[in-house]
Protein backbone atom coordinates (compact mmCIF):
# COMPACT_ATOMS: atom_id res chain seq x y z
CA UNK A 1 0.00 0.00 0.00
CA UNK A 2 1.42 3.18 -0.91
CA UNK A 3 2.31 5.65 1.71
CA UNK A 4 1.35 9.03 0.24
CA UNK A 5 -2.68 9.03 -0.08
CA UNK A 6 -4.84 11.66 -2.01
CA UNK A 7 -8.22 11.76 -1.44
CA UNK A 8 -8.61 14.82 -3.40
CA UNK A 9 -11.34 16.34 -1.18
CA UNK A 10 -13.37 12.88 -2.32
CA UNK A 11 -14.72 10.67 0.97
CA UNK A 12 -14.71 7.32 1.03
CA UNK A 13 -17.33 4.45 1.60
CA UNK A 14 -15.64 2.97 4.61
CA UNK A 15 -15.05 -0.10 3.34
CA UNK A 16 -11.57 -1.05 4.02
CA UNK A 17 -10.18 -4.54 3.34
CA UNK A 18 -6.69 -5.63 4.20
CA UNK A 19 -6.00 -1.58 3.88
CA UNK A 20 -7.67 -1.67 0.34
CA UNK A 21 -10.55 1.39 0.50
CA UNK A 22 -13.05 2.36 -1.87
CA UNK A 23 -13.60 5.79 -2.78
CA UNK A 24 -17.46 7.33 -2.70
CA UNK A 25 -16.98 9.17 -6.32
CA UNK A 26 -20.53 10.96 -7.21
CA UNK A 27 -21.82 9.08 -10.72
CA UNK A 28 -21.44 11.14 -13.24
CA UNK A 29 -23.90 13.50 -14.11
CA UNK A 30 -24.73 12.32 -17.69
CA UNK A 31 -25.02 8.92 -15.62
CA UNK A 32 -27.52 10.43 -13.06
CA UNK A 33 -30.15 11.80 -15.53
CA UNK A 34 -30.04 9.10 -18.00
CA UNK A 35 -31.42 6.83 -15.03
CA UNK A 36 -33.84 9.20 -14.01
CA UNK A 37 -35.02 9.54 -17.50
CA UNK A 38 -35.91 6.10 -17.54
CA UNK A 39 -37.97 6.08 -14.71
CA UNK A 40 -40.05 8.47 -16.15
CA UNK A 41 -39.95 7.29 -19.18
CA UNK A 42 -40.79 3.52 -17.53
CA UNK A 43 -44.44 5.86 -15.73
CA UNK A 44 -44.93 7.20 -19.14
CA UNK A 45 -44.69 3.40 -20.76
CA UNK A 46 -47.43 2.25 -18.36
CA UNK A 47 -49.86 5.05 -18.91
CA UNK A 48 -49.27 4.27 -22.62
CA UNK A 49 -49.54 0.54 -22.55
CA UNK A 50 -51.77 -1.67 -20.74
CA UNK A 51 -50.00 -1.78 -17.33
CA UNK A 52 -51.36 -1.23 -14.20
CA UNK A 53 -53.62 -3.81 -12.38
CA UNK A 54 -56.66 -2.33 -10.50
CA UNK A 55 -59.39 -4.41 -8.93
CA UNK A 56 -61.07 -6.13 -11.87
CA UNK A 57 -59.27 -5.13 -14.45
CA UNK A 58 -55.95 -3.94 -15.27
CA UNK A 59 -55.28 0.22 -17.09
CA UNK A 60 -55.81 -0.48 -21.01
CA UNK A 61 -53.44 1.77 -21.65
CA UNK A 62 -53.49 5.72 -23.25
CA UNK A 63 -52.52 3.98 -27.08
CA UNK A 64 -55.15 1.12 -26.67
CA UNK A 65 -52.42 -1.47 -27.72
CA UNK A 66 -54.14 -4.92 -28.03
CA UNK A 67 -51.82 -7.41 -29.81
CA UNK A 68 -55.12 -9.26 -30.45
CA UNK A 69 -56.38 -6.53 -31.82
CA UNK A 70 -53.21 -5.91 -34.04
CA UNK A 71 -52.86 -9.44 -35.27
CA UNK A 72 -56.78 -9.36 -36.41
CA UNK A 73 -55.92 -5.94 -37.82
CA UNK A 74 -52.92 -7.26 -40.00
CA UNK A 75 -55.04 -10.34 -41.12
CA UNK A 76 -58.03 -7.80 -42.38
CA UNK A 77 -55.48 -5.76 -44.84
CA UNK A 78 -53.96 -8.65 -46.26
CA UNK A 79 -56.89 -9.84 -46.73
CA UNK A 80 -58.31 -6.79 -47.99
CA UNK A 81 -55.45 -6.48 -50.22
CA UNK A 82 -56.61 -9.52 -52.40
CA UNK A 83 -60.18 -8.79 -50.85
CA UNK A 84 -61.92 -9.19 -54.95
CA UNK A 85 -59.67 -11.77 -55.66
CA UNK A 86 -60.62 -14.25 -52.85
CA UNK A 87 -64.29 -13.22 -52.94
CA UNK A 88 -64.47 -14.22 -56.80
CA UNK A 89 -62.37 -17.22 -56.27
CA UNK A 90 -64.32 -18.17 -53.42
CA UNK A 91 -67.89 -18.46 -55.25
CA UNK A 92 -65.97 -19.08 -58.76
CA UNK A 93 -67.08 -21.89 -60.89
CA UNK A 94 -63.76 -23.86 -61.04
CA UNK A 95 -64.40 -25.79 -64.46
CA UNK A 96 -64.30 -22.32 -66.34
CA UNK A 97 -61.35 -21.48 -64.35
CA UNK A 98 -58.98 -23.56 -64.91
CA UNK A 99 -59.63 -23.39 -68.65
CA UNK A 100 -59.05 -19.37 -68.69
CA UNK A 101 -55.51 -19.49 -67.58
CA UNK A 102 -55.06 -15.79 -68.45
CA UNK A 103 -56.84 -14.70 -65.88
CA UNK A 104 -55.86 -12.92 -62.98
CA UNK A 105 -57.68 -14.93 -60.37
CA UNK A 106 -56.47 -18.12 -62.02
CA UNK A 107 -52.73 -16.49 -61.55
CA UNK A 108 -53.93 -15.71 -58.02
CA UNK A 109 -55.18 -19.28 -56.89
CA UNK A 110 -52.28 -21.21 -58.59
CA UNK A 111 -49.71 -19.44 -56.85
CA UNK A 112 -51.69 -19.05 -53.63
CA UNK A 113 -52.61 -22.74 -53.70
CA UNK A 114 -48.99 -23.40 -53.93
CA UNK A 115 -48.49 -21.30 -50.17
CA UNK A 116 -51.61 -23.65 -49.41
CA UNK A 117 -50.36 -26.80 -50.27
CA UNK A 118 -46.68 -26.55 -48.90
CA UNK A 119 -48.32 -25.26 -45.07
CA UNK A 120 -50.60 -28.20 -45.11
CA UNK A 121 -50.58 -30.81 -47.77
CA UNK A 122 -46.75 -31.64 -48.38
CA UNK A 123 -46.52 -33.55 -45.29
CA UNK A 124 -48.06 -36.42 -46.59
CA UNK A 125 -48.59 -35.58 -50.53
CA UNK A 126 -44.69 -34.19 -50.42
CA UNK A 127 -43.47 -31.02 -51.37
CA UNK A 128 -43.67 -31.83 -55.03
CA UNK A 129 -47.24 -33.26 -54.32
CA UNK A 130 -45.52 -36.70 -56.32
CA UNK A 131 -46.33 -38.71 -53.02
CA UNK A 132 -43.55 -38.76 -51.12
CA UNK A 133 -43.56 -42.14 -49.71
CA UNK A 134 -44.23 -44.43 -52.95
CA UNK A 135 -46.51 -47.35 -52.24
CA UNK A 136 -47.28 -46.06 -48.50
CA UNK A 137 -51.08 -45.01 -49.24
CA UNK A 138 -50.13 -41.16 -49.96
CA UNK A 139 -50.75 -40.64 -53.71
CA UNK A 140 -49.01 -38.73 -56.38
CA UNK A 141 -51.12 -36.00 -57.68
CA UNK A 142 -49.01 -35.48 -60.31
CA UNK A 143 -50.37 -38.53 -62.58
CA UNK A 144 -53.53 -39.27 -64.02
CA UNK A 145 -54.42 -41.60 -61.50
CA UNK A 146 -57.81 -40.23 -59.24
CA UNK A 147 -59.36 -42.57 -56.89
CA UNK A 148 -62.40 -39.93 -56.61
CA UNK A 149 -62.43 -37.99 -59.37
CA UNK A 150 -59.50 -35.56 -61.24
CA UNK A 151 -62.12 -32.70 -62.33
CA UNK A 152 -60.59 -29.20 -60.83
CA UNK A 153 -64.49 -29.27 -59.02
CA UNK A 154 -63.88 -33.28 -57.44
CA UNK A 155 -60.50 -32.17 -56.25
CA UNK A 156 -62.14 -29.23 -54.55
CA UNK A 157 -64.50 -31.60 -53.03
CA UNK A 158 -62.39 -34.01 -51.96
CA UNK A 159 -59.77 -30.95 -50.45
CA UNK A 160 -63.22 -29.90 -48.43
CA UNK A 161 -64.67 -32.78 -47.01
CA UNK A 162 -61.42 -35.43 -47.04
CA UNK A 163 -61.76 -39.06 -47.08
CA UNK A 164 -62.86 -41.69 -44.59
CA UNK A 165 -62.74 -38.95 -41.72
CA UNK A 166 -65.06 -38.49 -38.72
CA UNK A 167 -64.85 -34.58 -39.53
CA UNK A 168 -67.37 -34.12 -42.50
CA UNK A 169 -70.38 -35.94 -42.89
CA UNK A 170 -69.73 -35.27 -46.69
CA UNK A 171 -66.38 -37.14 -46.63
CA UNK A 172 -65.65 -39.56 -49.44
CA UNK A 173 -66.51 -42.88 -48.07
CA UNK A 174 -66.31 -46.46 -49.20
CA UNK A 175 -65.20 -49.39 -47.68
CA UNK A 176 -63.45 -52.46 -49.13
CA UNK A 177 -64.39 -55.72 -47.46
CA UNK A 178 -61.45 -57.65 -46.30
CA UNK A 179 -61.85 -60.59 -48.51
CA UNK A 180 -59.22 -62.89 -46.01
CA UNK A 181 -62.02 -63.16 -44.08
CA UNK A 182 -64.92 -63.89 -46.84
CA UNK A 183 -62.53 -65.90 -49.70
CA UNK A 184 -60.92 -69.30 -49.26
CA UNK A 185 -56.75 -68.55 -49.58
CA UNK A 186 -57.00 -70.20 -52.97
CA UNK A 187 -59.54 -68.10 -54.27
CA UNK A 188 -57.43 -65.13 -52.67
CA UNK A 189 -54.44 -66.64 -54.60
CA UNK A 190 -56.33 -66.95 -57.77
CA UNK A 191 -57.88 -63.17 -57.93
CA UNK A 192 -54.44 -61.80 -57.32
CA UNK A 193 -52.81 -63.14 -60.36
CA UNK A 194 -55.83 -62.14 -62.05
CA UNK A 195 -55.47 -58.35 -60.97
CA UNK A 196 -51.64 -58.31 -61.46
CA UNK A 197 -52.44 -59.62 -65.02
CA UNK A 198 -54.84 -56.69 -65.63
CA UNK A 199 -51.96 -54.30 -65.77
CA UNK A 200 -49.62 -56.20 -67.98
CA UNK A 201 -47.74 -58.77 -65.35
CA UNK A 202 -46.18 -61.74 -65.98
CA UNK A 203 -48.60 -64.03 -64.18
CA UNK A 204 -49.79 -68.06 -63.61
CA UNK A 205 -52.14 -68.43 -66.27
CA UNK A 206 -54.23 -71.01 -64.86
CA UNK A 207 -54.58 -69.54 -61.80
CA UNK A 208 -55.43 -65.79 -63.22
CA UNK A 209 -58.06 -67.53 -65.14
CA UNK A 210 -59.68 -69.12 -62.64
CA UNK A 211 -59.18 -65.46 -60.72
CA UNK A 212 -61.68 -63.92 -63.29
CA UNK A 213 -64.29 -65.62 -61.90
CA UNK A 214 -63.80 -64.95 -58.50
CA UNK A 215 -62.94 -60.81 -59.80
CA UNK A 216 -66.41 -61.08 -61.61
CA UNK A 217 -68.02 -62.06 -58.56
CA UNK A 218 -66.55 -59.97 -55.88
CA UNK A 219 -64.81 -57.49 -57.16
CA UNK A 220 -66.26 -56.08 -60.31
CA UNK A 221 -69.32 -53.78 -58.35
CA UNK A 222 -66.85 -51.47 -57.79
CA UNK A 223 -63.98 -51.76 -59.59
CA UNK A 224 -65.78 -52.67 -62.67
CA UNK A 225 -65.90 -55.98 -65.01
CA UNK A 226 -63.04 -54.70 -66.63
CA UNK A 227 -61.41 -53.40 -63.59
CA UNK A 228 -60.79 -50.18 -64.78
CA UNK A 229 -62.20 -48.56 -61.59
CA UNK A 230 -64.82 -46.30 -60.53
CA UNK A 231 -64.38 -42.96 -58.91
CA UNK A 232 -68.15 -43.03 -57.60
CA UNK A 233 -66.62 -45.19 -55.05
CA UNK A 234 -63.00 -44.34 -55.08
CA UNK A 235 -62.46 -47.56 -56.74
CA UNK A 236 -59.05 -47.63 -58.52
CA UNK A 237 -58.55 -48.62 -62.20
CA UNK A 238 -56.90 -51.78 -61.64
CA UNK A 239 -55.47 -52.27 -65.13
CA UNK A 240 -52.85 -49.31 -64.92
CA UNK A 241 -49.19 -49.31 -63.45
CA UNK A 242 -49.98 -47.19 -60.48
CA UNK A 243 -50.15 -48.85 -57.52
CA UNK A 244 -51.52 -47.00 -54.12
CA UNK A 245 -50.51 -49.28 -51.58
CA UNK A 246 -47.87 -51.25 -54.02
CA UNK A 247 -48.22 -53.58 -57.15
CA UNK A 248 -46.17 -56.40 -56.29
CA UNK A 249 -48.18 -59.87 -55.18
CA UNK A 250 -47.71 -59.46 -51.74
CA UNK A 251 -48.97 -55.94 -51.21
CA UNK A 252 -51.84 -56.73 -53.85
CA UNK A 253 -52.31 -59.89 -51.52
CA UNK A 254 -52.30 -58.07 -48.20
CA UNK A 255 -55.03 -55.33 -50.08
CA UNK A 256 -57.64 -58.40 -51.16
CA UNK A 257 -56.80 -60.33 -47.67
CA UNK A 258 -56.96 -56.99 -45.05
CA UNK A 259 -58.70 -54.24 -47.14
CA UNK A 260 -56.72 -50.20 -47.11
CA UNK A 261 -58.76 -47.71 -45.26
CA UNK A 262 -56.63 -44.37 -46.44
CA UNK A 263 -57.85 -41.52 -44.65
CA UNK A 264 -57.83 -37.89 -45.31
CA UNK A 265 -58.95 -35.18 -43.21
CA UNK A 266 -61.44 -32.79 -44.41
CA UNK A 267 -59.79 -29.35 -44.91
CA UNK A 268 -62.60 -26.97 -44.64
CA UNK A 269 -62.61 -24.53 -41.90
CA UNK A 270 -66.52 -25.28 -41.36
CA UNK A 271 -64.83 -28.81 -39.94
CA UNK A 272 -62.03 -27.38 -38.34
CA UNK A 273 -62.71 -23.72 -37.23
CA UNK A 274 -59.92 -21.80 -36.99
CA UNK A 275 -57.58 -24.12 -38.11
CA UNK A 276 -59.14 -24.89 -41.55
CA UNK A 277 -59.00 -23.46 -44.92
CA UNK A 278 -61.29 -20.70 -46.56
CA UNK A 279 -63.48 -21.62 -48.91
CA UNK A 280 -61.23 -19.07 -51.45
CA UNK A 281 -58.09 -21.53 -50.31
CA UNK A 282 -59.80 -24.71 -50.79
CA UNK A 283 -60.24 -23.53 -54.31
CA UNK A 284 -56.87 -22.58 -54.82
CA UNK A 285 -55.11 -25.62 -53.86
CA UNK A 286 -57.42 -27.44 -56.21
CA UNK A 287 -56.78 -25.42 -58.98
CA UNK A 288 -53.39 -25.50 -58.07
CA UNK A 289 -52.81 -29.26 -57.74
CA UNK A 290 -55.42 -29.78 -61.19
CA UNK A 291 -52.47 -27.69 -62.97
CA UNK A 292 -50.02 -30.03 -61.91
CA UNK A 293 -49.87 -32.39 -64.64
CA UNK A 294 -52.83 -34.92 -63.88
CA UNK A 295 -55.93 -32.74 -63.68
CA UNK A 296 -58.52 -33.98 -65.74
CA UNK B 1 1.55 -5.11 2.94
CA UNK B 2 1.84 -2.30 5.72
CA UNK B 3 -0.93 -1.70 8.29
CA UNK B 4 1.49 0.65 9.76
CA UNK B 5 0.39 3.65 11.68
CA UNK B 6 1.24 6.74 9.02
CA UNK B 7 -1.64 6.03 6.77
CA UNK B 8 -3.34 9.58 6.33
CA UNK B 9 -6.30 10.39 8.50
CA UNK B 10 -9.14 8.57 7.27
CA UNK B 11 -11.68 11.22 6.15
CA UNK B 12 -14.42 11.58 8.61
CA UNK B 13 -17.42 10.25 6.75
CA UNK B 14 -15.81 7.16 6.72
CA UNK B 15 -14.82 6.67 10.00
CA UNK B 16 -18.12 6.98 11.19
CA UNK B 17 -17.14 8.62 14.43
CA UNK B 18 -17.25 12.24 13.28
CA UNK B 19 -19.14 14.80 14.26
CA UNK B 20 -21.02 15.31 11.14
CA UNK B 21 -24.59 17.67 10.66
CA UNK B 22 -27.18 15.37 12.87
CA UNK B 23 -29.62 14.81 9.71
CA UNK B 24 -29.34 11.96 8.26
CA UNK B 25 -31.12 11.34 5.34
CA UNK B 26 -32.44 8.23 3.90
CA UNK B 27 -29.08 7.80 1.92
CA UNK B 28 -27.26 7.50 4.96
CA UNK B 29 -29.24 4.75 6.24
CA UNK B 30 -29.04 2.98 3.43
CA UNK B 31 -25.66 2.22 4.73
CA UNK B 32 -26.81 -0.10 7.24
CA UNK B 33 -28.21 -2.13 4.82
CA UNK B 34 -25.02 -2.47 3.14
CA UNK B 35 -22.98 -3.25 5.72
CA UNK B 36 -25.67 -5.64 7.37
CA UNK B 37 -25.47 -9.17 5.19
CA UNK B 38 -28.64 -10.84 6.58
CA UNK B 39 -30.42 -7.45 6.69
CA UNK B 40 -29.69 -6.51 3.04
CA UNK B 41 -31.18 -10.17 1.98
CA UNK B 42 -34.01 -9.62 4.05
CA UNK B 43 -34.53 -6.48 2.43
CA UNK B 44 -33.73 -7.48 -1.06
CA UNK B 45 -36.44 -10.49 -0.49
CA UNK B 46 -38.87 -7.84 0.65
CA UNK B 47 -38.44 -5.67 -2.64
CA UNK B 48 -38.69 -9.32 -4.80
CA UNK B 49 -41.77 -9.72 -3.26
CA UNK B 50 -43.23 -6.89 -4.20
CA UNK B 51 -42.37 -7.23 -7.68
CA UNK B 52 -43.93 -10.80 -7.36
CA UNK B 53 -47.13 -9.56 -6.13
CA UNK B 54 -47.49 -6.27 -8.55
CA UNK B 55 -46.73 -8.43 -11.96
CA UNK B 56 -48.19 -11.81 -10.87
CA UNK B 57 -51.16 -11.88 -8.66
CA UNK B 58 -52.98 -9.87 -10.64
CA UNK B 59 -52.95 -12.25 -13.24
CA UNK B 60 -55.34 -14.88 -10.77
CA UNK B 61 -58.26 -12.37 -10.26
CA UNK B 62 -58.38 -9.54 -12.96
CA UNK B 63 -61.51 -10.82 -14.89
CA UNK B 64 -59.84 -9.43 -18.44
CA UNK B 65 -57.06 -12.07 -17.91
CA UNK B 66 -59.20 -15.01 -17.26
CA UNK B 67 -60.58 -16.37 -20.63
CA UNK B 68 -64.12 -18.14 -20.11
CA UNK B 69 -64.10 -20.26 -23.24
CA UNK B 70 -66.40 -23.34 -23.80
CA UNK B 71 -65.59 -27.13 -24.69
CA UNK B 72 -61.72 -26.66 -22.80
CA UNK B 73 -62.18 -30.16 -20.75
CA UNK B 74 -59.53 -32.03 -18.92
CA UNK B 75 -57.67 -34.81 -20.48
CA UNK B 76 -59.39 -38.12 -20.74
CA UNK B 77 -57.12 -40.67 -19.41
CA UNK B 78 -56.32 -42.11 -23.23
CA UNK B 79 -55.14 -38.35 -24.26
CA UNK B 80 -53.25 -37.90 -20.72
CA UNK B 81 -50.76 -41.29 -20.78
CA UNK B 82 -49.89 -39.79 -24.56
CA UNK B 83 -49.29 -36.51 -22.72
CA UNK B 84 -47.18 -38.25 -20.69
CA UNK B 85 -45.24 -39.84 -23.57
CA UNK B 86 -44.82 -36.50 -25.12
CA UNK B 87 -43.07 -35.11 -21.93
CA UNK B 88 -41.00 -38.19 -21.17
CA UNK B 89 -39.98 -38.22 -24.90
CA UNK B 90 -39.19 -34.75 -24.93
CA UNK B 91 -40.91 -33.55 -28.13
CA UNK B 92 -41.43 -30.06 -26.18
CA UNK B 93 -37.76 -29.67 -26.93
CA UNK B 94 -38.63 -29.07 -30.63
CA UNK B 95 -42.11 -28.44 -30.58
CA UNK B 96 -44.12 -26.02 -29.06
CA UNK B 97 -47.37 -25.63 -28.30
CA UNK B 98 -47.98 -22.22 -28.48
CA UNK B 99 -49.20 -20.50 -31.72
CA UNK B 100 -48.66 -16.45 -31.16
CA UNK B 101 -50.63 -13.43 -32.17
CA UNK B 102 -48.83 -12.71 -35.20
CA UNK B 103 -50.49 -12.71 -38.90
CA UNK B 104 -47.43 -15.42 -40.39
CA UNK B 105 -48.18 -18.13 -37.32
CA UNK B 106 -52.17 -17.83 -37.31
CA UNK B 107 -51.89 -18.61 -41.08
CA UNK B 108 -49.91 -21.15 -40.75
CA UNK B 109 -50.87 -22.81 -37.66
CA UNK B 110 -54.58 -21.78 -37.37
CA UNK B 111 -56.12 -19.37 -34.22
CA UNK B 112 -53.63 -17.95 -31.92
CA UNK B 113 -53.38 -20.34 -28.33
CA UNK B 114 -55.53 -19.08 -25.80
CA UNK B 115 -54.56 -19.12 -22.13
CA UNK B 116 -57.85 -21.47 -21.67
CA UNK B 117 -56.15 -24.28 -23.77
CA UNK B 118 -53.81 -25.07 -21.77
CA UNK B 119 -55.35 -24.42 -18.06
CA UNK B 120 -55.50 -28.44 -17.80
CA UNK B 121 -51.75 -28.49 -18.86
CA UNK B 122 -49.21 -30.00 -15.93
CA UNK B 123 -46.75 -28.49 -17.35
CA UNK B 124 -47.75 -26.58 -19.87
CA UNK B 125 -46.05 -27.42 -23.18
CA UNK B 126 -45.46 -24.26 -24.93
CA UNK B 127 -42.29 -24.49 -25.35
CA UNK B 128 -39.24 -21.98 -26.21
CA UNK B 129 -38.09 -23.39 -29.41
CA UNK B 130 -39.06 -24.75 -32.69
CA UNK B 131 -36.72 -27.00 -34.61
CA UNK B 132 -40.41 -28.73 -35.72
CA UNK B 133 -43.73 -27.45 -36.45
CA UNK B 134 -45.70 -25.90 -33.73
CA UNK B 135 -48.33 -28.21 -32.14
CA UNK B 136 -51.16 -26.51 -30.43
CA UNK B 137 -53.45 -27.20 -33.36
CA UNK B 138 -52.33 -30.08 -35.01
CA UNK B 139 -55.17 -32.34 -34.00
CA UNK B 140 -57.52 -33.55 -36.96
CA UNK B 141 -54.59 -32.68 -39.38
CA UNK B 142 -53.47 -35.69 -40.20
CA UNK B 143 -54.78 -38.97 -40.40
CA UNK B 144 -53.80 -41.40 -37.68
CA UNK B 145 -51.70 -43.60 -40.32
CA UNK B 146 -49.93 -40.34 -40.94
CA UNK B 147 -48.63 -40.13 -37.36
CA UNK B 148 -47.81 -43.75 -36.78
CA UNK B 149 -45.26 -43.72 -39.98
CA UNK B 150 -44.18 -40.10 -39.33
CA UNK B 151 -43.58 -41.52 -35.62
CA UNK B 152 -41.91 -44.71 -37.20
CA UNK B 153 -39.94 -43.01 -39.81
CA UNK B 154 -40.12 -39.30 -40.18
CA UNK B 155 -38.07 -39.24 -42.91
CA UNK B 156 -40.10 -41.82 -44.95
CA UNK B 157 -42.81 -39.31 -44.85
CA UNK B 158 -41.36 -36.26 -44.66
CA UNK B 159 -37.95 -36.22 -46.39
CA UNK B 160 -36.54 -33.01 -45.56
CA UNK B 161 -37.29 -33.90 -41.81
CA UNK B 162 -33.98 -33.90 -39.00
CA UNK B 163 -36.72 -35.96 -36.62
CA UNK B 164 -35.76 -38.94 -34.92
CA UNK B 165 -37.82 -42.29 -35.40
CA UNK B 166 -39.83 -43.51 -32.13
CA UNK B 167 -41.01 -46.45 -33.68
CA UNK B 168 -40.65 -48.40 -30.81
CA UNK B 169 -43.65 -46.81 -29.08
CA UNK B 170 -45.19 -49.26 -31.49
CA UNK B 171 -44.08 -52.05 -29.53
CA UNK B 172 -44.29 -50.63 -25.99
CA UNK B 173 -47.89 -51.92 -24.54
CA UNK B 174 -49.38 -49.71 -21.55
CA UNK B 175 -52.03 -50.65 -19.26
CA UNK B 176 -53.98 -48.05 -17.25
CA UNK B 177 -52.68 -49.68 -14.10
CA UNK B 178 -51.66 -46.20 -12.98
CA UNK B 179 -54.06 -43.82 -14.25
CA UNK B 180 -56.74 -43.42 -11.29
CA UNK B 181 -53.73 -42.24 -9.46
CA UNK B 182 -52.19 -39.95 -12.25
CA UNK B 183 -55.61 -38.46 -12.28
CA UNK B 184 -55.87 -38.08 -8.81
CA UNK B 185 -52.55 -36.37 -9.16
CA UNK B 186 -53.72 -33.74 -11.26
CA UNK B 187 -56.53 -33.51 -9.77
CA UNK B 188 -54.40 -32.54 -6.42
CA UNK B 189 -53.04 -29.29 -8.81
CA UNK B 190 -56.57 -28.54 -9.99
CA UNK B 191 -57.57 -30.02 -12.93
CA UNK B 192 -61.19 -31.45 -12.47
CA UNK B 193 -61.14 -34.57 -12.17
CA UNK B 194 -64.38 -35.86 -10.40
CA UNK B 195 -64.74 -39.18 -8.13
CA UNK B 196 -66.28 -40.58 -11.12
CA UNK B 197 -63.73 -40.26 -13.70
CA UNK B 198 -61.07 -41.49 -11.39
CA UNK B 199 -63.17 -44.47 -10.40
CA UNK B 200 -63.65 -44.84 -13.77
CA UNK B 201 -59.84 -44.12 -15.25
CA UNK B 202 -59.22 -47.51 -16.58
CA UNK B 203 -62.56 -48.11 -18.03
CA UNK B 204 -62.02 -45.07 -20.11
CA UNK B 205 -58.59 -45.51 -20.91
CA UNK B 206 -59.75 -48.50 -23.16
CA UNK B 207 -63.30 -46.95 -24.59
CA UNK B 208 -61.43 -44.41 -25.97
CA UNK B 209 -60.05 -47.25 -28.51
CA UNK B 210 -63.50 -48.09 -29.74
CA UNK B 211 -66.16 -46.05 -29.89
CA UNK B 212 -68.37 -49.04 -30.18
CA UNK B 213 -67.54 -50.45 -26.75
CA UNK B 214 -69.70 -50.42 -23.99
CA UNK B 215 -67.97 -48.04 -22.21
CA UNK B 216 -68.20 -45.18 -24.59
CA UNK B 217 -71.34 -43.95 -23.81
CA UNK B 218 -69.59 -43.37 -20.16
CA UNK B 219 -66.43 -42.09 -21.10
CA UNK B 220 -68.81 -39.55 -23.10
CA UNK B 221 -70.80 -38.85 -20.59
CA UNK B 222 -68.18 -37.69 -17.86
CA UNK B 223 -65.97 -35.93 -20.30
CA UNK B 224 -68.04 -33.70 -22.41
CA UNK B 225 -70.31 -31.13 -20.32
CA UNK B 226 -72.88 -29.38 -21.49
CA UNK B 227 -71.89 -25.85 -20.17
CA UNK B 228 -74.77 -23.76 -20.70
CA UNK B 229 -77.51 -26.09 -20.22
CA UNK B 230 -79.81 -23.33 -20.60
CA UNK B 231 -79.40 -22.88 -24.32
CA UNK B 232 -80.36 -25.50 -26.80
CA UNK B 233 -77.09 -25.86 -28.23
CA UNK B 234 -76.14 -29.76 -27.74
CA UNK B 235 -72.05 -29.29 -26.47
CA UNK B 236 -69.84 -30.60 -29.16
CA UNK B 237 -68.18 -33.79 -28.46
CA UNK B 238 -63.99 -33.75 -28.92
CA UNK B 239 -63.33 -36.96 -27.89
CA UNK B 240 -61.66 -38.70 -30.79
CA UNK B 241 -62.10 -42.61 -30.18
CA UNK B 242 -60.64 -45.21 -32.44
CA UNK B 243 -57.67 -47.51 -32.73
CA UNK B 244 -55.13 -45.15 -32.97
CA UNK B 245 -52.30 -47.30 -34.16
CA UNK B 246 -54.19 -49.94 -36.01
CA UNK B 247 -52.56 -52.68 -34.19
CA UNK B 248 -54.56 -55.12 -31.48
CA UNK B 249 -52.44 -54.12 -29.13
CA UNK B 250 -52.75 -51.18 -26.68
CA UNK B 251 -49.50 -49.36 -26.95
CA UNK B 252 -47.59 -46.09 -26.02
CA UNK B 253 -48.06 -45.09 -29.74
CA UNK B 254 -51.94 -45.16 -29.49
CA UNK B 255 -51.70 -42.93 -26.46
CA UNK B 256 -49.37 -40.48 -27.95
CA UNK B 257 -51.56 -40.44 -31.44
CA UNK B 258 -54.82 -39.94 -29.08
CA UNK B 259 -53.09 -36.78 -27.54
CA UNK B 260 -52.00 -35.45 -30.39
CA UNK B 261 -55.09 -36.05 -32.52
CA UNK B 262 -56.85 -33.64 -29.96
CA UNK B 263 -54.28 -30.64 -29.92
CA UNK B 264 -56.41 -27.98 -30.35
CA UNK B 265 -59.68 -29.31 -30.79
CA UNK B 266 -61.80 -28.10 -27.28
CA UNK B 267 -62.35 -24.77 -28.32
CA UNK B 268 -65.15 -24.07 -31.08
CA UNK B 269 -63.82 -20.96 -32.22
CA UNK B 270 -67.28 -20.49 -34.69
CA UNK B 271 -68.45 -19.26 -31.18
CA UNK B 272 -65.35 -17.41 -29.40
CA UNK B 273 -65.03 -13.80 -30.00
CA UNK B 274 -61.91 -12.59 -28.30
CA UNK B 275 -63.08 -9.30 -26.40
CA UNK B 276 -66.22 -11.02 -25.31
CA UNK B 277 -63.77 -13.89 -23.44
CA UNK B 278 -61.17 -11.33 -22.13
CA UNK B 279 -64.09 -8.60 -21.38
CA UNK B 280 -64.00 -7.25 -17.51
CA UNK B 281 -67.56 -8.43 -16.76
Amino acid sequence: MSEKKDYNGVETTGHEWDGIEELNNPLPRWWVWVFYATIIWGIGYTIAYPAWPGIKSSTAGLLGYSTRANVAEDIADVNAQNAALRTELAGADLAALVDNRDSEVYSYAVNGGRAVFAANCSQCHGSGADGVAPANGYPNLRDDAWLWGGTVEDIAFTVAHGIRNEQSLDARWSEMPAFGDILPEEEVEQVVQYVLSLSGNETDAALAEAGAEVFDLNCSSCHGVEGMGDTFQGAPNLTDAIWLYGGDEDSVTETVMNSRFGVMPAWSDDYRVGAGLTQDEVNAVAVYVHQLGGGQ
Amino acid sequence: MSTDNKKPPMPASATGVDERPKKRSILDRHKILETNATLLLIFSFLVVTVGGIVQIAPLFYLENTIEEVEGVRPYTPLELAGREIYVREGCYVCHSQMIRPMRDEVERYGHYSLAAESMYDHPFQWGSKRTGPDLARVGGRYSDAWHVDHLIDPQAVVPESVMPPYAYLMDKEITPEYMGDLLSTHAMVGVPYTEDMIANAEADFYAQLDPFSDGYDGLVARYIVDENPDDDREPRNTIVARNFDGQDAVTEMDALVAYLQMLGTLVDFSTFTPEEAAMPR
